[in-house]
């Protein structure tokens, strides 16, 4: 307890290095698999290509990833967007698969009915199926965003800021409330976000917690 | 006035929906196309809005031919009501009425203004406005449908089975207003069922199909139970069961009660005193809301 009371600064630093490092990365994610997904939904022959492309991606694994990535995108070893990069990765192999699922369970006769109404293609994608699409790809986007803040500590054996340093560092030093904090503070962080996102859900799409016969 | 010219509609796998299909469908009438699934009903009313386009033929509106019009600017034209509502689930009645004025960029509030306006054409409980198609009842859900189709005061309205899926009484009754509604505003409708009791009731003008939209007939209510041209007609009619053969019995009270062939009451003849004469227009069974005899006939 009292290594923490001496450290807030400090935790308060690799909190804020952890988010500033995840919270990118969730929301690049989100913004490139929707296209991805749209075009796994939309054309059938792209669809096996690019979920399992998508989910090999998944399976590289992430240290050696951290170590190849300067050399292919020209960032230095330690540079935090190398982090980033890695981790929007991860979030896309899990996040296109939600989208693309999403827009397949969009009812097709309230599609039918915003094509009989006159809505324009595009306008028809943003204000129709992505809203109805919108609570699975948000299940899908808690699991990016808990796996994204509990993957970005590796970064830390690279000495890339995060809360993963407070356990490298922790170990190395022999500091066990060190290494505790890193751990129930990742462990915390990951809920908040979660909880947020639910939230942030029942905001944008009201229509799902109306009740049935109210 | 929607105008099909010799159309043919064939799918890609081969099927022919549609073999060489001509009608006039007035200016101002309720034209019923009646037939079973599959006899491509659905396929002619979706040729008017473009939503499916013919292999060979003209469809033309007013007589201009749609093929050569922006299909999403032709779509704001013409309302679309369809089975199971169509609702979109994810917006509340309101936006959902307003939907088309919104996409014509009509303000906010003048549309809030003609959403209120459709819900009481429609007989909506104006609590209803913020309320989301999920909980509505099967017969709201319609109203709403039918409030949409009609928000942006089209000159055509297509309607897909409207009524299929809400129960018996409720669907009179919306028959019964859609009626009402239609000599109200004087809108072209197109209405597509396979219920041929639903086509009598509505109907200015009735066009039976076959598969392939073959039509089997084309006329008043009137004219298809007084004369059906063939055997198809009658058989869809129920006649050759003689569900539509009626005759007088004479109920306890006195009054006459003119029953079907099954023993079913289908109404009560006009009394000498003037009462309505309900049973008189065989197609007007369900013009009277509930059907006359199923509650009212004190013999029943």
């Amino acid at each position: 307890m009292n290594w923490v009371l001496d450290n807030l600064p400090l935790i308060a630093d690799r909190t804020w290095a952890h988010l500033a490092t995840s919270l990118p990365a969730i929301l690049a994610a989100l913004v490139i698999s929707v296209p991805l997904g749209w075009l796994a939904h939309r054309y059938r022959v792209l669809n096996g290509p690019v979920l399992t492309g998508a989910g090999l991606m998944y399976a590289i694994p992430s240290l050696p990833l951290f170590i190849v990535l300067p050399v292919l995108i020209g960032t230095g070893v330690r540079d935090v967007v190398n982090v980033v990069v890695a981790l929007t990765l991860y979030g896309v192999a899990l996040l296109v698969r939600s989208v693309a699922d999403g827009l397949d369970g969009v009812p097709p006769e309230a599609r039918s009915a915003a094509v009989a109404l006159g809505y324009p293609p595009l306008r028809r994608f943003l204000t129709v199926d992505l809203p109805l699409a919108g609570p699975v790809i948000l299940s899908g986007l808690r699991v990016v965003a808990v796996s994204t803040v509990s993957l970005c500590t590796v970064g830390a054996v690279l000495g890339i800021p995060s809360l993963g340093l407070l356990f490298t560092d922790g170990f190395q030093r022999g500091i066990l409330a060190e290494i505790l904090t890193g751990i129930v503070l990742t462990v915390v962080l990951a809920l908040a976000l979660d909880r947020l996102l639910v939230a942030l859900g029942r905001l944008a799409m009201p229509w799902t917690r109306a009740e049935v016969g109210a | 006035m929607i105008s099909y010219r010799s159309v043919t509609k064939r799918f890609a796998d081969g099927t022919v929906a549609v073999q060489d299909f001509s009608l006039d469908v007035p200016r101002g009438t309720l034209t019923v196309l009646a037939g079973s699934s599959g006899c491509g009903k659905t396929t002619l009313m979706r040729m008017v809005n473009r939503m499916v386009d013919p292999s060979s033929g003209q469809v033309l509106v007013d007589g201009e031919d749609v093929a050569g019009r922006d299909p999403v600017a032709l779509r704001r034209r013409i309302g679309y009501v369809m089975q199971n509502s169509g609702l979109l689930p994810h917006r509340t009645v309101a936006q959902n009425i307003a939907t088309v004025p919104r996409l014509n960029g009509v303000d906010r509030r003048a549309a809030r203004r003609r959403t209120g306006e459709m819900m009481e054409l429609v007989g909506l409980d104006a609590k209803l406005a913020d309320r989301y198609p999920a909980q509505l009842s099967g017969g709201q859900q319609q109203r709403v449908g039918v409030a949409r189709g009609l928000a942006a005061d089209p000159d055509i309205l297509l309607m897909d089975e409207p009524f299929g899926a809400v129960d018996p009484l409720v669907r009179s009754e919306l028959q019964r207003q859609l009626r009402q509604l239609h000599g109200q505003i004087g809108t072209t409708i197109l209405f597509v069922t396979h219920d041929m009791d639903e086509a009598l009731a509505l109907g200015d003008q009735i066009v039976l199909l076959r598969a392939g939209a073959d039509i089997a007939q084309q006329g008043t209510p009137r004219e298809f139970v007084a004369e059906p041209a063939n055997d198809f007609v009658r058989t869809f009619l129920g006649l050759d069961r003689g569900q539509r053969t009626l005759h007088r019995e004479r109920a306890a009270d006195g009054s006459i009660v003119v029953v079907d062939a099954h023993g079913r009451p289908a109404g009560v003849l006009a009394e000498p005193d003037g009462r309505p004469d309900d049973g008189a227009r065989p197609g007007a069974m369900a013009d009277g809301g509930p059907r006359p005899g199923t509650q009212d006939a004190p013999g029943a």
